[in-house]
């Protein structure tokens, strides 16, 4: 079992490697399609936003709680204080709500 | 030295002060990574791998789905071709973002820095590696894997190891900090263009609408991200394309 393990690992990380590095190593020269363009500049908001929403609300102990940090993170956002303090106030905001919920 | 003329020797100083910033903005994401890849180890432990297998995998993986995933057949026995299958889809954003990458990459980029900085995109360090000015400077990203892939890799044999160490008070803290980490990266931007704004607030709701009605919310986390990626990002690009020439505004 322990070297089938290890074959799973190699397999995880071989197709993990692959689909990372193939394009960023392949595509060498500015991409002047405007539609793929715009397509690759939306991209990441909309993976972040689908990835955000609602998994906040499940992460935590008590919906209300991760409810309570994504309305703490996006006004934080909005106001641009930075990645680490954005952060650590939703992590702060799940820390209290969650002494008087749970 | 401007932006878009990069030196790739570790000699300068914009090259260090580039490590220094990448490792500052790593911690955060560092800590929530040790939050999360300790769950990810309880998961781990229960498909019986053994803390350094469990250290292994993450080092080389770095991914939180699709580990979870491969965890997840592994303890089913599953085959290697259901394992490569699974590991490919819930990785697929990736091969997004690393095209995306490639375009933050300064033409001349040489080979090495491009194996190095795209061996390690995840959400979080392509979000702050896409969301600075001008062409992206591999330090910068090298600084923020220095202290977020061991925090990966150690919290993954530390779940492994001690299983329920951590109050569930401090897990559940913790596990937001990746959330809010993508609000940072997302939310600015929307203030000043307000087809990003309403971007995201449609994938908020597509996102949440997809997870709770019946059959789509069957498919898994992982496939759903990909179609309504691949769907909004698409109608986006053709209702609101993209004008090349404001190149200086490239994100």
């Amino acid at each position: 079992m322990t070297g089938r393990i290890y074959i799973y690992i190699f397999i995880m990380a071989a197709v993990s490697f692959a689909i990372r590095v193939l394009p960023m190593t392949l595509i060498r020269k500015p991409i002047t399609n405007q539609f793929v363009q715009s397509f690759l500049y939306y991209v990441p908001y909309v993976t972040l936003a689908v990835m955000t929403f609602p998994a906040i609300v499940e992460a935590t102990q008590s919906p209300i709680s991760g409810l309570l940090a994504l309305l703490v993170g996006i006004v934080a956002a909005w106001l641009n204080v930075g990645l680490f303090k954005v952060a650590v106030s939703c992590c702060t905001v799940v820390f209290l709500a969650e002494l008087f919920l749970i | 030295m401007s932006s878009s003329q990069i030196d790739y020797s570790f000699q300068t100083k914009t090259n260090r002060t580039a490590l220094e910033q990448g490792f500052r903005d790593g911690i955060p994401i560092g800590l929530g990574y040790f939050a999360v890849s300790f769950s990810l180890g309880i998961v781990a432990r229960n498909a019986g791998l053994s803390p350094f297998q469990g250290f292994l995998a993450s080092a080389l993986c770095s991914a939180s789905a699709g580990e979870y995933a491969g965890f997840t057949l592994i303890a089913a026995l599953g085959t290697f071709m259901e394992i490569a299958v699974i590991t490919f889809i819930t990785n697929a954003r990736y091969l997004l973002m690393s095209c995306a990458l490639s375009q933050k990459a300064e033409p001349g980029m040489p080979l090495i820095h491009r194996l190095l900085t795209s061996f390690y995109i995840t959400d979080e360090l392509f979000a702050i590696s896409i969301a600075r000015p001008g062409y992206m400077n591999p330090y910068y990203t090298y600084g923020a894997i220095l202290i977020a892939s061991p925090c990966w890799a150690f919290g993954t044999a530390f779940g492994v190891i001690a299983g329920s160490l951590l109050p569930l008070r401090i897990v559940s803290a913790f596990s937001v900090a990746l959330y809010g980490m993508f609000l940072a990266v997302i939310i600015p931007p929307a203030r000043k263009n307000k087809v990003i704004a309403g971007l995201i607030l449609l994938s908020f709701a597509a996102s949440f609408c997809s997870s709770y009605l019946p059959v789509i919310s069957d498919i898994s986390s992982g496939t759903r991200t990909i179609i309504l990626t691949v769907l909004i990002s698409t109608v986006a690009a053709i209702l609101f394309p993209r004008n090349t020439s404001e190149k200086g505004e490239h994100v």
